[in-house]
């Protein structure tokens, strides 16, 4: 009942409105549910880079593939990452198990540190993958690791910022963007005051849950402030996220890792965007052992991703996109990924 | 990014607990989370509890939807 | 007997003689078994349906079944959705040097248990040893033939405008038991729903030339099968969402590890496209039956986006259901 006042209220605005979400799983949720056929045109939804795989750089996925052929070498991964592709389409951990590699799909990082106890003749490698919701947990495991001596557990971090792109978009004078959908589950880890810097641009948020009644209502309180050109930070997830941040949760991670700039797959590189694990803890540090010396060389087919994920085009706007590149044959990381723009706009096919 | 899903703590050891819904249970990690008890909801995400879950927010939607049939009003008689 | 399977028990001499006469005959006992021929002589009335099917699964006992009682099923229930009776089965066993024969003997007993409950004989076989490290433990195939029956006509050319969707029970259990057997996620008692389809199809084939077409929705789940009735033809079928049944564990395994119970294997349940005004009587027969107590009316055939399966979300939105194009994952994200 409320929902359809919602979206009769949201038909009912005349403004051309774009919101973004910068969080995967936004992305899949507004396609499953298939809210963009709810809602009237002008109200815009564009998919940013919000998964984290969608904006890992080829030369990290080249690396990662590299290493899994090395016979003394165990990667343990999310699913999310076996998939996708290098700078070649067939540089996959996928691809890397059927020739022999040790690939195997962990749902946590303390089961890669398991791994790593039960197989103490290979060194066991985790990779490291997500925004400041799973950084904590990587950072458990290599605190678990001293604790228990497991010299052969490695990591190697690709995670990274979410503030920094948020701004990098902000700034970006290609892209308009006036509301931003935030994610909900970093929020449980930032708090509701992680935010707060985008009052500073006079653009408006909205701390969002995943379920459908959860979206709507991120999207009509952004939507009822634009409108009244109000920039406020709403938390629209009260159940999950509090306006404080986790300080146990950023104190882990700050005890891991340092900052570095970093290169997101598209958009190239953000300062002070990335983690990487500080000195104290450099002997978890897989780079350290194998330093990625990956360069990439001209890439095989020009992968518009990076467009995608500012928003500046729709996936199907791609001219690769459901011809050359698509999920059976991904190209770039936005189809292959479960949450990645392409992949979501393919398998929902948000125009019915 | 993040998928989470809802489990209750059915006991809790240290920095450990066993959560648990509908018949799936797991050992997860509370380390992130302070003042856990059995029976609290948690939000699980890869194995870890990044959230404890709140009841009493029902009354923020109830707000929102005041202000709604507020704007909703205004919109017509403006039409 | 020895304790594990040697290369010797795959050369045709004293050995493999031994294992059929010691473990397989007197579980399968039948006169033409029995005979060991070079192959089955057998009497069958009309028409026959003809079916083959290879057994990998791993891990080979899982929650509700195992290798056994799937090799069974999985040739049993193609058969019963061709519209046939089965009634012969031929069983063919690779086993890889080093199996434990205690296994084997309780993967036979599986076979005999359902091929009883199935009502088919294994009526001929085969079995050979492969070097360790190259089969995975034990490979099974099945191939088995039904007598067609009388009275039916099952094909996508018999489906039409406004027929109906029937599913006969919950969704996804097999495919996530066994991921969750396979990896160790989390505890759970989720079993597979592996069992012979017959009473089930039996139910539903008393309506005749009600019943349009029948699959059993295995590999890739009930958006691939219903994909595979579409594919090419100038109907869609529209599915409703809150139509679908899934157990509560099954979906909240599903959420955990991010997959979609749609695209979930399947090894006990029957899809079936019935006309429009035997749809609710044949619900109500399947819902007597333990193996079809939840059946469901899950969607309609229409003319609109022909060639497509489409889904009717709760919340009013439709999408494109498509085919599975790889294994779903576990994921983070």
């Amino acid at each position: 009942m409320e929902n359809e006042k919602i979206i009769n209220y949201l038909n009912s605005v005349n403004r051309n409105i774009n919101l973004m979400e910068v969080c995967g799983t936004h992305t899949m949720a507004i396609s499953r549910f298939g809210i963009r056929n709810l809602l009237s045109k002008n109200i815009n939804l564009i998919s940013g880079p919000g998964c984290p795989v969608c904006v890992t750089p080829d030369s990290s996925l080249d690396y990662i593939y590299d290493l899994s052929l090395h016979q003394d070498i165990i990667i343990t991964t999310y699913g999310d990452m076996i998939r996708v592709p290098g700078s070649d389409p067939s540089f996959t951990l996928e691809k890397a198990k059927a020739k022999g590699a040790d690939v195997r799909i962990v749902y946590s990082s303390i089961d890669a540190l398991k791994i790593a106890e039960e197989n103490k003749d290979k060194k066991v490698v985790f990779l490291g993958i997500g925004f400041e919701t799973t950084m904590p947990s990587t950072a458990v495991a290599i605190l678990e690791a001293e604790k228990n001596k497991t010299e052969n557990f490695y990591v190697y971090s690709m995670h990274k910022k979410v503030e920094p792109v948020i701004r990098a978009l902000i700034e970006d004078k290609e892209i308009k963007i006036d509301g931003f959908i935030l994610p909900g589950h970093v929020a449980c880890i930032l708090g509701q005051q992680g935010f707060n810097y985008l009052k500073g641009y006079k653009i408006s948020g909205a701390i969002t849950g995943f379920e459908f009644d959860q979206l709507l209502y991120g999207i009509y309180t952004l939507v009822k402030n634009i409108n009244e050109n109000k920039f406020e930070v709403d938390n629209c997830y009260k159940s999950a996220v509090s306006y404080e941040t986790n300080n146990t949760a950023i104190n882990l991670f700050e005890e891991i890792f340092e900052i570095k700039d970093d290169n997101w797959r598209g958009i190239g590189i953000i300062k002070n965007s990335g983690y990487k694990i500080n000195k104290k803890y450099e002997k978890y540090d897989i780079e350290k052992i194998f330093p990625n010396n990956v360069i990439i060389h001209k890439k095989k087919y020009n992968c518009r991703c990076g467009d995608v994920i500012k928003g500046l085009i729709k996936p199907n706007s791609c001219s690769l996109f459901g011809k050359v590149c698509n999920p059976d044959y991904p190209i770039g990381p936005c189809m292959v990924s479960s949450e990645g723009s392409c992949a979501a706009y393919y398998k929902y096919n948000d125009e019915i | 990014m993040c998928l989470a899903v809802t489990l209750k703590l059915l006991e809790i050891k240290d920095n450990q607990a066993i959560a648990e819904l509908n018949g799936i249970k797991r050992n997860i990690r509370i380390d992130l989370i302070k003042d856990l008890h059995i029976g609290d909801y948690v939000l699980v995400h890869a194995g870890f509890a990044i959230e404890k879950l709140r009841e009493d927010v029902a009354i923020d939607t109830l707000k929102a939807m005041e202000e709604l049939d507020e704007a909703m009003k205004e919109v017509s008689h403006g039409k | 007997m020895e304790e594990i399977i040697s290369m010797s028990h795959g050369n045709g001499g004293k050995k493999t003689s031994a294992l059929i006469e010691k473990i397989l005959l007197p579980r399968f006992n039948n006169k033409e078994l029995n005979n060991l021929g070079d192959g089955a002589i057998l009497d069958v009335n009309g028409r026959i349906a003809f079916s083959t099917d290879s057994f990998v699964i791993d891990p080979i006992f899982f929650n509700g079944g195992d290798i056994g009682k799937i090799s069974v099923c999985g040739t049993v229930n193609d058969l019963l959705m061709c519209g046939s009776r089965p009634k012969y089965l031929s069983l063919s066993f690779i086993l890889e040097e080093g199996l434990k024969i205690s296994e084997l003997e309780k993967i036979a007993d599986s076979i005999s248990e359902t091929a009883k409950k199935a009502g088919v004989l294994v009526v001929t076989g085969d079995t050979k040893v492969v070097d360790k490290g190259h089969g995975h433990k034990i490979y099974i195939n099945t191939s088995g033939i039904g007598e067609l029956k009388e009275g039916i006509s099952l094909g996508r050319d018999r489906i039409e405008k406004g027929d109906k969707v029937i599913l006969s029970g919950s969704m996804g259990n097999h495919g996530v038991s066994i991921l969750c057997t396979r990896n160790n996620f989390f505890e759970t008692n989720i079993s597979s729903d592996c069992t012979p389809l017959n009473k089930v199809t039996d139910a539903i084939l008393k309506y005749g030339k009600s019943v349009k077409i029948l699959r059993d929705p295995t590999r890739g789940g009930v958006a691939t099968t219903l994909n595979e009735f579409t594919e090419d033809m100038n109907f869609s079928i529209e599915l409703y969402e809150d139509k679908l049944p899934i157990d509560s564990d099954v979906q909240t395994a599903c959420d955990l590890l991010g997959i979609d119970p749609l695209y979930s294997a399947n090894e006990g349940k029957v899809l079936a496209i019935v006309s429009e005004d035997a749809a609710d009587s044949i619900i109500s027969d399947l819902r007597k039956l333990d193996e079809s107590h939840n059946a469901e009316i899950i969607g309609e055939v229409k003319e609109t986006n022909s060639g497509k399966v489409i889904l009717k979300s709760i919340y009013g939105g439709k999408r494109i259901i498509d085919k599975l194009s790889f294994d779903q994952l576990p994921r983070i994200c």
